[in-house]
């Protein structure tokens, strides 16, 4: 094989990985805190506004983790800096 | 296919290039500038309102609830700041449902400017409040130890926002152009909608973590002294 299809396999593959490995957590936890709110509600409706907000800025902060996996495996296959420099050496 | 609209140049010059991102940005400062311009022309105070000024006076005020609600006592002072971020957020992720549109903050460039525009605001918002010898003495709180990882606390927090929206906006948009590209009917208006529901969602949380941001410097008083009265 040479480096360029060993770098495109690795790349697709370790995204896949990334992307896949990153999102689980972040689900479980996103199903948590929905959880805990969700109880948080029936037991005090009142006080909907603040656990809604609250909710939403904690999911943001859980969702972020996720999006930063994308974001690499985006990175590996679209923008992959070694990919760049092996193809620019191969011209 | 492209992974930003930065990748789309019109004119180029040295290190001066105007890009789709820049002209989408300032086609939506203008059409917000302009709409705002004309819907408060004719402002009135009696009992019918126009219809323009009904839809400005409702946000508005929306906007001032949830700044209250956060913790802020004066909503008039930040209104300006977190109302505008709120507002190109939404436009700009809401033109979507237009075709040929690009979001300006699927790219990296805008958002980085949208959570750099909110990294200067939280302290100069803490030191116009408190005085400078506050707002710095809040970053050796509760001893000098800390000091390093509330300089992090600061910067992966800008980072955190502006990678947040970079990706949620991105995402979406090449969602919709790869299920284009092989399921071109349905679907793609499907995952379209999904797309201007995590936009306003995004929006909303862009807003309200800067407003959070703010109203933890505005109102973190060190321990050696008594909390700052509600003015």
């Amino acid at each position: 094989m040479d480096s360029i299809t060993t770098i495109a396999m690795i790349s697709i593959i370790m995204a896949g990985f990334t992307t896949s490995i990153g999102i689980i957590t972040p689900a479980l936890s996103e199903g948590k805190a929905v959880a805990a709110a969700m109880s948080a509600l029936a037991q005090q409706p009142d006080a909907s506004s603040t656990i809604t907000r609250t909710l939403f800025v904690g999911l943001a902060m859980i969702e972020s983790t996720a999006i930063y996996c994308f974001v690499v495996s985006m990175i590996l296959i679209f923008a992959n800096p070694f990919w760049n420099h092996v193809i620019a050496a191969h011209k | 296919m492209h992974l930003s609209s930065d990748e789309v140049v019109f004119w180029q010059r040295g290190f001066v290039t105007i890009n789709l991102t820049l002209v989408t940005t300032w086609g939506l400062m203008l059409l917000m500038v302009g709409a705002a311009a004309w819907g408060t022309r004719h402002l009135k105070t009696g009992l019918h309102p126009a219809r323009w000024q009904c839809a400005l006076e409702i946000i508005v005020s929306g906007i001032n609830t949830q700044i209250e609600q956060v913790g802020l006592p004066q909503p008039a002072r930040y209104i300006g700041f977190i109302g505008t971020l709120f507002l190109f957020i939404a436009l700009a992720n809401f033109g979507i449902v237009l075709p040929y549109y690009q979001a300006p903050t699927g790219s990296l460039s805008t958002t980085v400017a949208l959570a750099l525009a909110v990294f200067i605001a939280v302290p100069a918002f803490s030191i116009s409040q408190m005085g400078l010898r506050h707002y710095l003495k809040t970053y050796v709180q509760p001893t000098f130890i800390m000091l390093p990882f509330n300089l992090i606390t600061d910067a992966s927090r800008t980072l955190a926002l502006a990678v947040r929206l970079f990706g949620n906006i991105m995402s979406g948009g090449l969602i919709v152009a790869i299920l284009l590209s092989i399921a071109p009917l349905f679907f793609p208006v499907l995952m379209s909608l999904l797309g201007l529901l995590t936009g306003m969602v995004q929006a909303y949380i862009f807003a309200i973590l800067a407003t959070v941001y703010i109203a933890a410097a505005v109102t973190k008083t060190p321990a050696d002294q008594p909390a700052p009265t509600a003015e």
